[in-house]
């Protein structure tokens, strides 16, 4: 009695892993790798790599803005970060993960990084990289490595609706401007406008917006794709842009330094989101719904981490308007800012 | 080391307004501190529960919070002044309601025949208060107030959220500037001892000078 009781036990259980063995063992059929949001094969990786760490962890940390509209912005009532710098970290952590867009998107976790921590929370290892409109220059490559630019933005100016005064950097001489500190927006207008005041200066850019419309100062100076931002948070009741850019931004993806084989993966998935049309797809749910409509996606630039980036030619002021001249033209990305 | 040598004379500058800050904040705290301690010990009524009103709210509120409040929520309603001119302003509010506290403990210590005396001998309350009561008080509440100057000292760090120019703002550029934060956070330590310290010694001294000899 005891021995037939386990033998039937035994027959069903192996019954049982038959039947499963015998289920439908095909994955679901990859919708074509063209398709921007089609669900994807999570790669393998060197083991050790970063990469490798991040897909084991099974969620990616990225540092992120969280209240630079368009491009990392918290929305207040779901709680989620929304922009364009958002998208690419989702595109990035596709690549890691695989599956869907959507199903990567929940793998990622965003940290808040301001300005000034960007370097600090990318030395410290907090987070795995940081998208989060990070300006490319040569100061900061000697503490961080870029993968990228993926987009390229110009400094621009903002002031208050009814001022005429200012149309471009050199008016910001002798006015009240103002910035974030440890930006390289600061670092130009010293650059360019040396008699310019400064010495109002916050942490985020929606405070100077406030400054600018309590009188405070006169003038906003950062990335044109920034004041955008600001301005249509307002409606476009309070400010406008002067629209005389006199940078190129290139914004980058910020990674340990020496990472090599993440950076090289970054730049990899770059450039496939600009083949696969993920890019535009990305940049037209954020910024291009407020309007800007969408550049040339800029040549990722794959210098090796023990000599400087190749020679940099400055192209002169890039508005986002432009569409085919300014980065058709560009040789190599420009890091055009000089601290 | 060298990053710190060659930041000297921004360490300096940062030091000497954190220094304006705090002696123009302190002034303006212990005159009112005094007027918010005569109004709680007053026979006035009104007076008591304005006095009283001024003491737990800004008591209670995070000076960061009034900081913030006055700097970007009052030009709202037309109040608008300079970063350096907001700070002292809330410090000297702040602080205030501590040290209208402090010297309202030290008229409590004055002993009740001092007051008594001060009315026989036909003084009003004003005078009895101004001549009689407050030097002995204050006397009383020298070591109170020296630690309250010492916290405005450290306090007057959060001025740097409304980008005034002191110690802790200098600290956080240097920062952003050479990616060095243990050093320049270290040098920023010793440049606030370098201002708490004496200042504690000074106290120090006057306590010493005006003791009242029991």
């Amino acid at each position: 009695m005891h021995k037939s009781r386990i033998s039937l036990l035994a027959l069903l259980v192996a019954l049982a892993m038959v039947a499963a063995a015998c289920g439908p063992s095909e994955p679901e059929p990859e919708e074509s790798p063209t398709e921007a949001t089609g669900a994807k094969e999570a790669p393998e990786f060197a083991a050790g790599s970063t990469m490798d760490t991040i897909q084991k962890r099974g969620n990616v940390i990225v540092g992120t803005k969280f209240d630079q509209p368009l491009f990392g912005q918290k929305n207040p009532i779901t709680n989620e970060i929304e922009g364009f710098d958002v998208e690419m970290a989702k595109i990035f952590a596709q690549g890691i993960f695989g599956g869907t867009l959507e199903e990567a998107a929940e793998k990622v976790e965003f940290v808040e990084t301001v300005s000034r921590v960007r370097e600090a929370n990318i030395t410290q290892g907090t987070v795995d990289f940081i998208v989060a409109t990070y300006t490319i220059n040569d100061a900061r490559k000697e503490v961080v490595d870029f993968a990228g630019p993926y987009y390229i933005a110009g400094q621009d100016i903002m002031v208050n609706k009814d001022d005429d005064s200012i149309s471009g950097v050199e008016d910001l001489n002798g006015k009240k401007v103002c910035s974030v500190q440890g930006s390289t927006s600061i670092a130009n207008v010293v650059e360019q406008a040396p008699q310019a005041d400064i010495s109002i200066s916050f942490d985020t850019y929606s405070k100077c917006a406030e400054a600018l419309k309590d009188g405070r100062v006169e003038a906003v100076t950062t990335d044109n794709i920034i004041l955008a931002g600001l301005i249509d948070e307002d409606g476009g009741e309070t400010f406008k842009l002067v629209n005389n850019p006199f940078t190129t931004e290139p914004y980058g993806v910020g990674v340990k330094k020496g990472d090599d084989a993440l950076r090289d993966f970054l730049n990899d998935k770059i450039e496939e989101s600009y083949e696969e049309g993920s890019w535009e797809a990305a940049y037209e749910r954020t910024v291009g719904a407020a309007g800007i409509p969408a550049p040339e996606p800029p040549p990722v630039d794959r210098y090796s981490s023990s000599g400087a980036s190749p020679a940099a030619t400055p192209t002169g002021a890039a508005s986002p308007g432009a569409t085919t001249t300014s980065a058709a033209t560009t040789t190599a990305p420009t890091t055009t800012t000089t601290n | 080391m060298e990053v710190l040598l060659s930041h000297l004379d921004a360490f300096a500058g940062g030091m000497r307004t954190t220094a304006e800050l705090a002696l123009a904040s302190f002034a303006g705290a212990l005159v009112i501190g005094v007027l918010v301690a005569a109004c709680r010990v007053s026979p006035v009524a009104p007076l008591r529960a304005a006095g009283t009103t001024y003491v737990e709210t800004f008591r209670n509120i995070p000076p960061l919070v009034l900081l913030v409040l006055f700097f970007f929520g009052f030009p709202k309603i037309g109040i608008l002044y300079s970063p350096f001119t907001s700070a002292i302003i809330v410090m000297a509010v702040y602080t205030g309601s501590f040290v209208g506290e402090a010297v309202r403990s030290g008229i409590n210590t004055v002993a009740a025949g001092q007051a008594e005396a001060a009315r026989a001998i036909g003084l009003t309350f004003s005078q009895s208060f101004v001549l009689v009561i407050l030097p002995q008080a204050l006397r009383a509440v020298v070591p109170a107030i020296g630690s309250l100057f010492s916290a405005i000292l450290r306090n007057v760090s959060l001025a740097s959220v409304i980008s005034v120019q002191e110690l802790a703002w200098v600290s956080e550029r240097l920062i952003a500037d050479t990616g060095r934060p243990f050093q320049i956070l270290a040098g920023t330590a010793v440049a606030y001892l370098m201002m708490t310290l004496p200042s504690g010694y000074l106290f120090g001294v006057i306590e010493r000078k005006t003791a009242i000899k029991r």
